[in-house]
């Protein structure tokens, strides 16, 4: 059995690399990326290799999980495990996320096994207040092509996308693992993505929208339009190519309704995000400056409903 | 004075501190903030008044009228606090999730004294505000808070990187970034009735 001892090699290199756990390897990962594609290729040419990957994958985790040691959830330390990584290594990982391949995965690939919780956070603070932010530059924008329209800061805004983004970010993930979770039993090869991961997963996919919404400040609806479906489409590859090797081995159907309500819920973020921040531009002006300098602007309650509507 | 200050106590010591030798300490601060050394006073002789100061300050002068609709309008005076306060704690708490080795009141007091220029470039322009609205006034208006919001991050950087392991140092200065950064919109977006 010469290609199991072949395999039985390979597990070994990835198993020291994954023991190493040294900070600043970025470059010799990219060295040690080479056996491990071998591996991936055979296990998936010979399916009978199967329960023997399982074995080790677990030998291998159990290992990890001795050499941790997890303290209770009540002491910091617990929680400091989550936030165990480097400027290189956060950097990776955006990386990782912004450009998506079919045959990488981003858990396996960019996490190896260690998902922080800095990420996702603060990609999520960092999109709530730049929604926030340039929401309210558009309506500047509006203002000054339609001088009838009133300037607020609209600072409740903050709120509603912070809300929205931390609710999107850790409720779809916990649904998900739910989701996994529940249907393990069916999965043979590989174990499903712990809670951690999943949010990971999501918090690193949302970085592709934070050069997205800055540049909807730009008044032109084509170009709005396709940066949207840019980020979209890199965000939902990101997720999907995830997301394939767990579900792959479900049946066909659950596969691709899991994967498109994942597509759909990720489409309606960045469709809800765009109408609610983002003030529409008006067409025209409404009236030649020094006739609406005469007029006091009016106190409205609400943002008006741009005027091109009534034109 | 420090040794006074970390037993207050003591039964046998019944004198009271001394007003005027705390708000000494709080503006011997603001002077180590304007002009940022490598020096260790705001982190050896930590304290909570000088930050509490200046938010009640920045929360007063950001809050508007009661006419104006609540929706819309600017961040109201328990938003401000709120903001500040949970920012601070937030940072604090993710750097000291990153292993740094800075105690959690002393990054409390060193973020909260650095709100100073910012509450100076919002008294710089509120009092540009008085004058004629337009685009002149906007410009200078932009051109103070940026200012300011450099201040505040060259003076909390020069305190709080020294903290943090080499290899975090920039994990742990961004959230400081994207704090002053909000609070530097507040007070760019704030318009008068």
């Amino acid at each position: 059995m010469a290609a199991a001892d072949e395999l039985a090699f390979h597990e070994f290199e990835e198993a020291t690399n994954l023991l190493a756990q040294t900070p600043n390897e970025a470059t010799p990962r990219g060295d040690q990326l080479v056996p491990q594609q071998h591996v991936a290729v055979a296990v998936d040419s010979g399916g009978s290799y199967g329960a023997e990957d399982e074995v080790e994958e677990s030998d291998k985790t159990a290992l990890l999980q001795e050499e941790k040691q997890q303290p209770g959830f009540w002491t910091f330390s617990y929680y400091q495990s989550f936030f165990d990584v480097d400027t290189s290594q956060v950097l990776d990982r955006i990386k990782g996320s912004l450009l998506p391949r079919p045959g990488h995965n981003f858990v396996r690939h960019h996490l190896r096994n260690r998902p922080d919780l800095y990420g996702p956070f603060w990609i999520c603070a960092t999109l709530a207040f730049v929604l926030a932010v340039t929401g309210n530059l558009t309506l500047v924008l509006a203002q000054r092509r339609d001088p009838s329209i009133h300037y607020s800061p609209q600072f409740h805004k903050v709120t509603v996308a912070g809300t929205a983004i931390y609710c999107y970010a850790w409720l779809v993930p916990l649904a998900l693992w739910g989701f996994l979770q529940w249907r393990k039993g069916v999965r043979e090869r590989m174990g499903p993505y712990t809670f951690l991961e999943t949010v990971c997963v999501y918090g690193y996919s949302l970085f592709v929208f934070l050069p997205t919404v800055v540049l909807w400040l730009i008044p032109v609806p084509w170009l709005q339009w396709l940066s949207g479906a840019l980020a979209l489409a890199l965000s939902a590859a990101g997720l999907v190519f995830t997301l394939w090797p767990v579900v792959r081995e479900d049946t066909r159907l659950a596969a691709v309704l899991l994967l498109s309500v994942v597509v759909l819920l990720h489409a309606l973020l960045a469709t809800g995000c765009k109408f609610y921040f983002f003030q529409p531009l008006p067409l025209e002006p409404a009236a030649p400056p020094h006739q609406a300098t005469s007029q006091p602007p009016t106190v409205l309650l609400s943002p008006p409903p741009p005027r091109s509507a009534a034109a | 004075m420090a040794e006074a200050a970390e037993s207050p106590g003591d039964p046998g010591t019944a004198t009271p501190r001394p007003l005027m030798r705390d708000l000494k300490a709080v503006g011997k601060k603001f002077m180590h903030v304007l002009y940022p050394r490598k020096s260790n006073t705001l982190l050896r002789d930590w304290d909570l008044w000088g930050p509490l100061i200046l938010c009640v300050t920045l929360a007063l002068m950001l809050q508007r009228g009661s006419v104006d609709s609540e929706k819309d309008g600017g961040p109201q005076f328990a938003e401000v606090f709120v903001i500040v306060w949970f920012g601070a704690v937030t940072i604090t708490l993710n750097s000291k999730l990153l292993g740094g080795n800075i105690s959690f009141f002393q990054s409390l007091c060193v973020l909260g004294y650095c709100i100073l220029p910012l509450t100076v470039a919002m008294l710089v322009c509120r009092l540009v505000l008085l004058a004629e609205p337009g685009p002149i006034n906007f410009m200078v208006r932009l051109f103070v808070v940026i200012v300011m919001f450099a201040w505040s991050i060259v003076a909390s950087t020069a305190f709080l990187a020294d903290s943090q392991p080499p290899n975090r140092k920039a994990l742990a200065v961004y959230p400081v970034f994207l704090f002053y950064f909000v609070i530097s919109w507040m007070i760019l977006t704030f318009t008068p009735q």
